[in-house]
C-alpha cells in the first residue's frame, strides 16, 4: 500500500531508516517542509497525517503506508493560497520564512484539536465540552514551532483572524492591557 | 552503515517472536528512539513496529481504566474518562513536549524515555556511565542545573524526562507486560530503577518483553487531582520540578493523599515519606510544608541543583495548598 502524499500515491521507502521529512524532502523534492533541528525540538518540519500534526523528522517513513500526508505544498488551490497561507502574509508572520511551513500546518492542526475540544496545559476545566482560542490557549498550543526571528506576535495575528476567539489577537490584547 | 530492518507486529505473540531475534527494539511512535538512533546511543538492527497492537482506552467496571500500550498521549490526555477520574494524568501528559510529539508519542513507550541529560547525548564527546558503563559521568563535575538530587549515586545523577509517568507513580498504575513465559503486572513504582551502579538499565523490564497496557487501579479522590510544572520556560520543555498530588480532606484532616515528583531522580519519584506525614493530619500550609521539608531530608544537591530542593518544596506545598484551598 503507498503513502498518499498531497494526494498523490507514493512507495514506501525500501530503507527503514528514512525519516518522512527525508522522504519529503530528498526523495519526493517537496522542500516546503523545513529540517530545522532534526531532533524534535522546533517544529519547522511539522506536516499533517490523517488531518494530525505530527513532527515528520521523528517520523519513520515506514510506519506511514496507506496514510494521507499533507504538506506546505498541499495546501494551496491552484494559485490560490489556503486562508491561512494569505493570513500571513496580510500580518507579516515571518521574517526568514524558515519556520512558517510548520508553522501553517501545525496551526491547522491545532484548530481541529481545538473543534474536538481537546484540552491543552492552560485550559483551566479540563470538563468544558468546547475551548476557546484565546490569547493563551493560542499560545501554548503552538508552543511546539519555534520562531528565531521573533515574528510570533504577527503568526498569533494570522492565527486569531482565521481561528480565532474572544481575545487571542495579540493588538486586541495589548490594547486591553493598556 | 549499520543495516536495519523493519516489521509490523501482527499480534503480541508475533512481536516476541519478532523480538527474540536479538538486536530488535519495539517502535511506538519514534519520538525518542528515532532520535537516540540518529545520535547512535541506539543501534537496533530490527524494528518491530508495535504501534498496531492495541491503542484501546478501556473504562473498567470498578471505575479503573485500562490504556493500551498504544494509546497516543494526546488521545489519553483527551480522554473524557481520564479527565475526569485522573485530572493529575490528562495535565501530566499535557504539559509534556509539544501537541505535535504527543500526537506521535505512545503511553508504552512514554515509560521506555530515555533520560534527556545533555552527557548521555553527547555521544562523541562526554563520558556517561549510562551510555557506556563503567567510563565515568561528566555531569555530575559538569553543568548539572537539571540532574537528580535524590537517589543518585556515584555513577549517575541523570533525570527521568516523562511527566505522564509521575502521574502514573502517584496513581499506583500497573504495567501490563508479555514475556515469552506469559503475562505479567508490575507495580509502577517497581517498574523504574534507581541508577546505583548500573545506570545503563532503566526498568526491570526483562528484554524481550512488551509492555501491553498500563492498568489505572480506581482512586475515587483522584477525581479532584492535579499536575503542576515548573521549567525554565512556560511550555515545551522538560521539568526542573513537578509535583502529581491528589488529596481527600476529611474535617479538617487530611484522610488520604497521593504525592509524587518529578525532575528529581532517576525514577518518578513517590513521596512516601511526606505522605505518610500527611495522613491523619491537619491540613494546613504549616503542615504541608512540613511533609515536604521531610521528602526532601535526604536531598543531596550537586553543584549547580541546590535550588531544586527549596523549588520542589514549595512547589509541593503550592499544589497541596491549591488542591485544598490551604494557601501558604
Amino acid at each position: 500500500m503507498p503513502i498518499i502524499i498531497n494526494g498523490m500515491p507514493t512507495d514506501v521507502p525500501n530503507d527503514a531508516r528514512v525519516s518522512l521529512l527525508d522522504l519529503l524532502r530528498e526523495h519526493l523534492h517537496l522542500s516546503g517542509t523545513k529540517k530545522g533541528c532534526n531532533q524534535g525540538a522546533c517544529g519547522a518540519c511539522t506536516v499533517l497525517v490523517d488531518g494530525e500534526r505530527i513532527l515528520s523528522c521523528l517520523a519513520l517513513a515506514v510506519q506511514f503506508e496507506g496514510r494521507e500526508i499533507v504538506s506546505i505544498e498541499g495546501l494551496a488551490e491552484g494559485s490560490a493560497l489556503h486562508p491561512l497561507q494569505a493570513a500571513f502574509v496580510e500580518h507579516d508572520g515571518f521574517q526568514c520564512g524558515y519556520c512558517t511551513p510548520g508553522q501553517i500546518c501545525s496551526a491547522i492542526g491545532m484548530a481541529a484539536e481545538i473543534a474536538r475540544g481537546t484540552p491543552s496545559h492552560v485550559t483551566r476545566d479540563l470538563l468544558a465540552p468546547t475551548v476557546d482560542l484565546t490569547h493563551d490557549e493560542l499560545r501554548e498550543r503552538m508552543s511546539g514551532n519555534l520562531c528565531r526571528c521573533g515574528a510570533h506576535n504577527g503568526i498569533v495575528d494570522a492565527i486569531a483572524q482565521i481561528y480565532g476567539r474572544g481575545d487571542a489577537r495579540t493588538d486586541i490584547s495589548v490594547e486591553a492591557a493598556a | 552503515m549499520t543495516p536495519l530492518s523493519y516489521a509490523r507486529a501482527a499480534d503480541n505473540g508475533n512481536a516476541l517472536a519478532l523480538a527474540a531475534a536479538g538486536g530488535t527494539k519495539f517502535l511506538g511512535g519514534g519520538t525518542n528512539l528515532v532520535d537516540l538512533m540518529r545520535e547512535t546511543i541506539e543501534r537496533p538492527s530490527a524494528l518491530i513496529d508495535v504501534t498496531g497492537l492495541s491503542d484501546a482506552i478501556e473504562e473498567q467496571e470498578d471505575g479503573g481504566i485500562l490504556i493500551g500500550a498504544g494509546a497516543r498521549n494526546s488521545a489519553v490526555a483527551g480522554h473524557r474518562a481520564v479527565r475526569e477520574r485522573y485530572p493529575m494524568l490528562a495535565r501530566a501528559i499535557l504539559a509534556g513536549a509539544s501537541a505535535q510529539i504527543r500526537n506521535m508519542a505512545t503511553s508504552g513507550g512514554n515509560l521506555l524515555q530515555r533520560t534527556r541529560c545533555a552527557y548521555f547525548y553527547d555521544n562523541e564527546g562526554s563520558r556517561c556511565n549510562k551510555r557506556s558503563p563503567g567510563e565515568g559521568c561528566d555531569a555530575i563535575g559538569g553543568f548539572n542545573r537539571m540532574h537528580a538530587i535524590l537517589g543518585a549515586s556515584e555513577a549517575c545523577v541523570a533525570t527521568h524526562p516523562s511527566d505522564m509517568c509521575v502521574a502514573l507513580a502517584a496513581l499506583d498504575a500497573v504495567v501490563h507486560v508479555a514475556t515469552p513465559a506469559g503475562a505479567q503486572t508490575i507495580p509502577f513504582g517497581e517498574f523504574h530503577r534507581l541508577p546505583a551502579d548500573r545506570p545503563d538499565i532503566d526498568t526491570i523490564l526483562e528484554p524481550g518483553s512488551l509492555i501491553t497496557a498500563i492498568e489505572l487501579p480506581a482512586l475515587p479522590f483522584a477525581a479532584h487531582s492535579t499536575y503542576r510544572k515548573v521549567r525554565d520556560r512556560s511550555s515545551y520543555a522538560f521539568a526542573l520540578i513537578s509535583v502529581a498530588a491528589a488529596i481527600e480532606v476529611v474535617d479538617g484532616r487530611v484522610h488520604d493523599v497521593r504525592l509524587a515528583l518529578g525532575g528529581v531522580a532517576h525514577r518518578p519519584w513517590r513521596a512516601h515519606k511526606a505522605e505518610a506525614a500527611l495522613r491523619g493530619g491537619p491540613a494546613t500550609a504549616a503542615a504541608f510544608r512540613a511533609a515536604a521539608e521531610a521528602e526532601l531530608a535526604d536531598a543531596r544537591p550537586l553543584n549547580d541543583n541546590g535550588f531544586k530542593i527549596e523549588l520542589a518544596t514549595r512547589t509541593i506545598t503550592a499544589v497541596l495548598g491549591e488542591l485544598t484551598g490551604e494557601g501558604a
